[in-house]
């Protein structure tokens, strides 16, 4: 089977000359869900971006489904990726969360009547139907999330790179995301620095430092591997 | 997190106002605004027509005239610098006085002139508050764009406002973290805080922080519109047509503002 997307000694170095990915390779088929994890500046952000067509690599390979999209349309990656971002305030831009949802489809050139479904299926997806003439600014942090993921899911993408979802949620409202994420189908790739979230939910993890993949493998093995947690800055479950 | 809630003048009630169409109430306050503005001075009838108008409206959108009156009162400051039109005005004065080596006099016609830029700058914005109370922002900028604003620039008022309140969120967020490392003197007396420019040098970091932030968070904002397939055209839905319902109040208060100036400029 082709690899969804697939990753070659992918580097990347910032406009002020700070290398944060320094030759990264992996692969990613579709329907895994893995988790990317490191210490903080380990380049998992960075590496989010690069994977989401945001960033272009500055050297290696990209390909999707077998195709070298390295230095070709980065659009190509952004059709198939969609980027949920740390920060939710960074991701809802628009008056209300009926526009923000709404802003992929219409970019994609879909008509009225699509774009209407896709955003209240994407809003029924993560529970938010409710808050569509909301404005997002009064929302909660947990239901900003919600309504984040919502706007990425109305691009019906096939992989999904999510940044840090859990950060600055409550015990409910990292309960609620976890069985949010459960229950999509997409395939996932993950940045998060909540070890428990990684036993609970994701069947391999990917461990990076210092712009490099350290280990790559099934959780169950990574996690119980305390030496190499230790090593990277992280800790057990 | 802290949660400022900045004030926003939207007033979330039930009425006949709120119902009204927002691009119908743009349309009738912008109109308002002009006739105001058209409007002669010393048409007093029209000031006066119009003064009902207005508060007929505050008293039906549950806003309250007080309430109403108390908002367009803030801006009312601004008027002063028309102040200097008494003493300039052709025509007889009415009172004469020395002001240091020169003499003021005060002209009936520079009065009236006043009176009148107070009144129309008045009821203009009671007009405006009305609106900005009766609705909703993101229904403020569809009715911009169906008046013709360009949807650039509407897209920029919604990126304005939607990260006005976050940019204000951080501004405080950060004045408290001084304040929290701001420390009473422990012997009562003693000076704390440093010389002035060293305080003057603390603040200008932190408004430097500011404007780096904020540059920062824009280039994010435009990563996550990239993302999702941003290429520097504003694309939006279309509208929902305008109801029948909605047309009657559009023409009649149209009409009432014709009327209102064709009264001042012929009496
Ligand atoms: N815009 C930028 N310009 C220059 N250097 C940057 C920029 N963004 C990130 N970096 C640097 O690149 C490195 C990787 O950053 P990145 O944000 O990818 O880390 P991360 O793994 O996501 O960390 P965290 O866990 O803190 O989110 C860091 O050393 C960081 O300082
Ligand atoms: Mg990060």
């Amino acid at each position: 089977m082709l690899p969804l997307i697939e990753a070659e000694g992918l580097v990347y170095v910032y406009p002020d000359g700070h290398p944060a990915l320094q030759g990264v390779s992996l692969r990613i088929y579709r329907g895994e869900k893995i988790a990317l994890v490191g210490p903080n500046g380990a380049g998992k952000s960075t590496l989010l971006l690069v994977l989401g067509g945001l960033l272009r690599p500055t050297a290696g390979i990209l390909r999707v489904e077998g195709e070298d999209i390295g230095n070709g349309d980065p659009r190509r990656l952004r059709a198939k990726a969609g980027l949920v971002f740390q920060d939710p305030d960074d991701q809802l831009f628009s008056p209300t969360v009926f526009d923000d949802v709404a802003f992929g489809p219409i970019y994609q050139g879909l008509s009225e009547q699509e774009v209407r479904e896709r955003v209240d299926q994407a809003l029924e997806a993560v529970g938010m139907t409710w808050a569509a003439s909301r404005v997002s600014h009064h929302l909660s942090v947990g239901e900003k999330k919600r309504v984040a993921i919502a706007t990425v899911l109305a691009l019906r993408p096939e992989l999904m790179l999510l940044d840090e979802p859990t950060a600055g949620l409550d015990p409910r409202g990292r309960r609620e995301l976890i069985r949010l994420l459960r229950g999509l189908p997409q395939t996932m790739l993950v940045a998060t620095h909540d070890m428990r979230l990684v036993a609970e939910l994701f069947p391999r993890v990917i461990v990076m430092d210092q712009g490099r993949i350290v280990a790559d493998g099934p959780s169950h093995e990574i996690l119980r591997d305390e030496a190499l947690l230790e090593a990277h800055g992280l800790e057990p479950p | 997190m802290t949660h400022f809630h900045f004030h926003d003048p939207y007033q979330p009630l039930d009425s006949p106002v709120h119902r009204l169409d927002p691009r119908v109430k743009l349309v009738l306050a912008l109109g308002f605004i002009l006739t105001a503005t058209l409007l002669p001075a010393g048409a007093w009838l029209s000031y006066a027509l119009m003064g009902a108008a207005a508060w007929i409206g505050a008293h039906l959108s549950g806003l309250g005239i007080r309430r109403v009156l108390r908002r367009s009162m803030l801006a009312l400051p601004f008027v002063l610098a028309a102040l200097p039109v008494v003493f300039t005005a052709p025509g007889p004065s009415w009172l004469t006085f020395p002001l240091g080596p020169w003499l003021v006099s005060v002209r009936g016609e520079g009065v009236i002139r006043f009176l009148s830029v107070l009144l129309k700058s008045w009821l203009s914005l009671q007009i405006a508050v009305i609106l900005v109370g009766t609705t909703a922002f993101p229904d403020l900028l569809m009715a911009m764009r169906a008046i013709g604003v360009p949807r650039f620039l509407v897209m920029t008022f919604g990126l304005m406002w939607r990260y006005l309140f976050l940019l204000v969120d951080e501004a405080i967020r950060m004045l408290r973290a001084r304040e929290a490392r701001s420390v009473a003197p422990e012997i009562p007396g003693r000076r704390v805080g440093g010389t002035l420019a060293w305080r003057a040098r603390v603040t200008g970091r932190m408004v430097g922080t500011l404007f780096l932030r904020t540059l920062e968070r824009g280039e994010r904002i435009y990563m996550a519109m990239v993302a999702r397939g941003y290429d520097g055209e504003v694309r939006m839905l279309s509208m929902p047509s305008l109801s029948y319902r909605d047309l009657a109040p559009l023409i009649g208060g149209l009409l009432f503002l014709l009327g209102a100036l064709l009264l001042g400029w012929m009496f």
